[in-house]
Formats: structure tokens, C-alpha cells, sequence
């Protein structure tokens, strides 16, 4: 069972590494410079360019390999922020508890309920700067509430355990018991959660660039999506150009989908094997 | 009724808080609104137009923020949206209208139908947990759940839409003949069966995910080892018993989308350019029609919040501890 279990672990692990190699790799891997014009537009693939090109002859390959670098980035950088919010606000709630809770749980329940992508498509809609520090910011900013959640539920359930009490008594500092005491011991949680909202943060960026929300001059797999659909790729038959970056968002997607599952089924006692 | 105070509170603190969002947004980002619409229409900018503009937005200077706010307020929850600017003269409330049935429709059908699929394909791997099957059907939802939807949307409508030429590329119905009746309604199925696809695949790795670990945590509780050892059936151990009690946190996952049903399809209709909610706010956001986004956003909230109370106020009845 054990076997079983790291396996998907190591499934989506060995994926991630894979993305940061190519993302590191890129010039090396890349045949082409993604900006160049190499060919006729919308190209079939052919041996020389393995995915076509797209409507500025510039080869889909190439964009593909060097979209992994802003993606990666974009989505680790979110979801790193993301989840240091819920920390922030989840622990904050959790451990002093009373007045201060009710106000944070009420915002963290407000932030729940409120639709997350209408809210991004609004926000991202009246900022006029394009970029991926607006869309960092967007997305961690209107999908931090499900992990601050599970978070202040964790840090209530710590709060009244006996080694925490005893710092309490021994007069450390609320900061520093909630970094060095309670922080050590959720970080299958965080970690867990961590990878959520990485996979919140690939979708989300995905769908932002999507609609034109990105900086669409910057390669990204995202703003590639928004560039095939914007000159019509299927119905020139570029279907490379749109499989392409689909394909590799989800399989980022799914990696981060597949660690968080398996952390989940290791530290959820219910879910363990007997 | 502690309860009930606490729900309807929390709604209205709720509903306040997109109010305010939607409210602050505008007036919080730089440059003028008045005259960002005012260039998009081109020509020369009359000073006399920003300000006419100013006030029909609600954003000039003189009048103070509060009395902004309580018009805005005042406006909203009236359902007064004003005048959508890119489909000048309509009122925001027409388009809403006009849109609303199709989304709910193709959503709230997908919604349902993926709901019951979902849960019963997790019911099944729950049952077989770690045999292939549920192998099988778990690592397919994780796949699933990471893909973009809008890109499953594109993929399927280039394959059955444009190589296979099966199904229409756009629109709700058809566009060409004048139909009636059930000509029509085939027309409506004809036409939503591609939007339909693509959310009841989209949101079916969720459903089953959701079900699947509930089976697994109920499987391990006393009454079923008692069934077992009672040497009842497997099939009414797995239905009567384990699937029964799996399922409250399915049927309330289920409440909450419902709520979801006018926002969660906006990609979807805008690859498929379906008449509906999330195609007409992309209408919006492209042509800068921000009296268009912004009710949009509110009534996409409203529905939310509005499911999010439905559910709360019916386990009121479901669970006696709610009731204290």
C-alpha cells in the first residue's frame, strides 16, 4: 500500500521536475527563438517543426518550451502567496480566537461565497496595467479563503494541546508560538494546501490570459491559448498550437492535483489503509 | 433561532461585501473611468461630455462618496443597472434577462447531470478501493480536475464542431430558419449539447473525488463490519448502507453549485459563443461596459449567496443540533 501511495506522490513530483528542467533548459531546448519568424504562418507540422507554426510563422515548439518559464513561475509564485495569506489570516483566526476570530472567519466565510472567477475577470477588467504581477496578485488575493479555512480549523484544534499550553505558561510570545510551535506541526497541511492553490493559480492564470487579461506580447501558455483562439488556429487547422499548451497546463495541473490528493490520503487517518 | 439570526446575518454582511466590491473597484483604479469609455467612442473630448458621463456613472467629484454609495445602493437593489453602453440603448436589466433562462438552462441540466454520474461512478470506486477500477476512475479525475476547461471547450468543439461537422460551432439555436415547438426545442438541445458536454466533464472529477473519499471514510465506521457480519448482500451494504450516509456531503457540495449554475459557465459559453450570463459579462469587459459587468457580477453573486442561505435554512430542518 505504502508503494502504492508514494507512487502517485512520485507521479506528480518527477512531473513538476520535469517542467523546471525544461523551464531552466529552455534556450537549450528551444530550436527555435519563440519571437523569430521561421516559416509560412500556420504551418502543418513537419519534422522541422514538430508543432507548426502559428500566424506569425514563429514555431509553436519553441513558444511551448519557453511558455513553461512565466507559466511555472506565475503559478509557483501564486500559489506561494495564496497560501501564505490563508496562513496569515487562518492562524491569526485559530489562535486568539474570540473577537478577532469572528471578524476573520466572517471575511474568510465572505471570501468563500463570493465567486472566485467572476470577481478575477472584474478586478483583472479595471486594472490597466497587463502583466504577471497583476495576475499574481488577482488570483492570490480572490482565492485565499478555502486554505485559510482548513488552516484556522488546524491551528483551533492545536490551540489547547498540552505542548502549546506549556509554551503559553513558560511566557513565549504568541509569534513565536505560532511559527516555531504550531507552524512545524501543520506542515503536511500547508503543504497539502500549498499545492492547491498551485493548481488554483495554473487554472486561474490560464483562464486570465485566456481572456486577454495577460500581457499578450510575453510567451506564456496561457497567452498562446489567447492567441490561437484570437486568430482562429482550429479553423486554420493549427491544431498544435491549441493542443499544445492545453496539454501542458493540465499536466502541470494534474501533478499538483496528484500531490496534494496523496498528502491528503497520508495524514487523513480515514482515508489510510487499515 | 440563534441559528437562523447568525444565517441571515452572514447573508447580508455577504451581499454588502460585493456591494462594496463592486461598489469601490471602479472608483479605487487609476484613470477615469468617464473618459476611458469617452476615448473608446473616438473623436474629440468635450469636457462638458466627461462631466455629463461622470454623472451618469455616478463617479463625479461633487457629490460626496456616501451619497454615491446610497444611490448606487439604492439603484442596485432595485435592479436599476442603468443603460448598457455597447448595446446603447438597452437597459443592463433587458440583456440580464435575456440571458439569464440560457444559462440556467444549459448549466443547471449539465450541473445535474453531472452531479448523478459523479456520484455514482465514486460510489463504485469507494466500494473497490485500490482494485483497478478504482484506480482507474480516481486517477482520471485528478486528470480531469487539472485540466483548463475552456481548453476541454476548444478541443471538443474543433473535433466534433469543426473536423466532424456534428454538432454547430455557435449560439443557442438556430440562426437561419424560423422554428416552433418541438422543431425548436430540438434545435435548443442540438445546440447545447457541446456547451453540456463540456461542463458535466469538466466538473465530473470533483463529484466523483468528493464521493469516492466519503465512501472510503465511511466504509471503515462499526454498522458496516455489523452489516457485514449479518451476512447481508454486498450490493444493499454498498446502496443502503454505506452510499447513504456518504452522500450528505455530496447533496450539500450539490446545494452549493446550484448557486453557481449563473456564474460557473463563462469560459464555457465563451468558447462556445453561447447566449448566456458569461458571455454577455465577457461582452462587457471587452467593450469596457462596466454598468453591464457590474450588475452581472452582482447578480452572479446574489445567486450564490442566495443558494449558500436556501442550504443553510434547510439543514435548519435536516439537523435537530442547528436548531438548539
Amino acid at each position: 500500500m505504502k508503494i502504492r501511495l508514494n507512487k502517485k506522490a512520485l507521479v506528480g513530483a518527477v512531473i513538476i521536475l520535469f517542467f523546471i528542467l525544461i523551464a531552466i533548459l529552455a534556450p537549450l531546448l528551444a530550436p527555435y527563438d519563440p519571437h523569430e519568424f521561421v516559416g509560412t504562418p500556420y504551418s502543418k507540422p513537419t519534422s522541422k517543426y514538430i508543432l507548426g507554426l502559428d500566424r506569425m510563422g514563429r514555431d509553436i515548439l519553441s513558444q511551448l518550451i519557453y511558455g513553461t518559464r512565466l507559466s511555472l513561475i506565475v503559478g509557483l509564485t501564486t500559489g506561494a502567496l495564496m497560501t501564505s495569506i490563508s496562513l496569515l489570516i487562518g492562524m491569526t483566526a485559530g489562535y486568539f480566537g474570540g473577537i478577532i476570530d469572528r471578524i476573520l472567519s466572517t471575511i474568510i466565510d465572505v471570501f468563500m461565497v463570493i465567486p472566485g472567477l467572476p470577481l478575477m475577470i472584474v478586478i483583472a477588467s479595471y486594472i490597466r496595467l497587463r502583466g504577471v504581477v497583476p495576475i499574481i496578485l488577482v488570483i492570490s488575493f480572490t482565492s485565499w479563503a478555502p486554505g485559510a479555512r482548513v488552516i484556522r480549523a488546524q491551528t483551533l484544534t492545536m490551540r489547547n494541546r498540552e505542548f502549546i499550553l506549556a509554551s503559553k505558561i513558560t511566557g513565549e510570545k504568541s509569534v513565536r508560538i505560532i511559527f516555531s510551535e504550531i507552524l512545524p506541526n501543520m506542515l503536511s497541511l500547508i503543504s497539502s494546501d500549498f499545492f492547491m492553490a498551485c493548481l488554483t493559480a495554473i487554472v486561474g492564470e490560464a483562464s486570465l490570459e485566456f481572456l486577454g487579461f495577460g500581457d499578450v506580447s510575453a510567451i506564456t501558455w496561457g497567452t498562446m491559448l489567447y492567441w490561437a483562439q484570437n486568430s482562429s488556429a482550429l479553423l486554420n487547422n493549427a491544431w498544435g498550437w491549441v493542443l499544445a499548451p492545453g496539454i501542458a497546463i493540465a499536466t502541470l495541473g494534474a501533478s499538483f492535483a496528484l500531490l496534494n490528493f496523496s498528502i491528503d490520503e497520508l495524514t487523513n487517518p480515514k482515508l489510510r489503509e487499515v | 433561532m440563534k441559528y437562523l439570526r447568525d444565517k441571515i446575518m452572514f447573508f447580508l454582511i455577504a451581499l454588502l461585501s460585493a456591494l462594496i466590491i463592486n461598489f469601490i473597484l471602479p472608483r479605487m483604479m487609476p484613470g477615469d473611468p468617464a473618459e476611458r469609455i469617452l476615448m473608446k467612442m473616438g473623436g474629440e473630448i468635450q469636457p462638458e461630455a466627461v462631466d455629463a458621463m461622470k454623472i451618469a456613472l455616478g463617479v463625479d467629484k461633487e457629490t460626496p462618496l456616501l451619497q454615491q454609495f446610497f444611490s448606487y445602493l439604492k439603484n442596485t437593489l432595485t435592479f436599476n443597472f442603468g443603460i448598457s453602453y455597447s448595446y446603447y440603448p438597452v437597459p443592463v436589466k433587458d440583456l440580464i434577462l435575456n440571458s439569464l433562462p440560457w444559462t440556467i438552462g444549459l448549466v443547471g441540466i449539465s450541473t445535474l447531470i453531472s452531479f448523478v454520474l459523479g456520484t455514482s461512478l465514486g460510489i463504485r470506486a469507494g466500494w473497490n478501493r485500490n482494485k483497478p477500477i478504482d484506480s482507474f476512475i480516481t486517477i482520471c479525475s485528478l486528470i480531469i480536475r487539472g485540466f483548463p476547461y475552456f481548453w476541454l471547450a476548444l478541443i471538443l468543439l474543433y473535433i466534433f464542431g469543426f473536423l466532424l461537422n456534428l454538432f454547430p460551432l455557435s449560439n443557442a439555436y438556430s440562426t437561419h430558419e424560423f422554428l416552433k415547438g418541438w422543431k425548436f426545442f430540438g434545435s435548443v438541445l442540438y445546440h447545447g449539447f457541446l456547451p453540456g458536454l463540456t461542463l458535466v466533464l469538466a466538473s465530473l472529477g470533483t463529484w466523483i473525488l468528493t464521493m469516492r473519499n466519503n465512501m472510503v471514510s465511511t466504509l471503515s465506521e462499526d454498522f458496516i463490519l455489523v452489516a457485514e457480519a449479518k451476512g447481508l448482500k454486498d450490493k444493499d451494504i454498498m446502496n443502503k448502507y454505506a452510499a447513504r450516509n456518504a452522500l450528505l456531503p455530496s447533496v450539500t457540495s450539490f446545494g452549493l453549485s446550484l448557486g453557481y449554475i449563473v456564474g460557473g459557465a463563462l469560459l464555457t459559453e465563451i468558447v462556445f459563443s453561447y447566449p448566456g450570463i458569461g458571455y454577455l459579462m465577457y461582452k462587457g469587459v471587452t467593450s469596457q461596459d462596466y454598468p453591464l459587468m457590474q450588475a452581472i457580477f452582482f447578480i452572479i453573486s446574489l445567486s450564490v449567496l442566495i443558494a449558500n442561505f436556501m442550504l443553510d435554512f434547510v439543514y435548519m430542518f435536516l439537523d435537530p443540533r442547528t436548531r438548539g
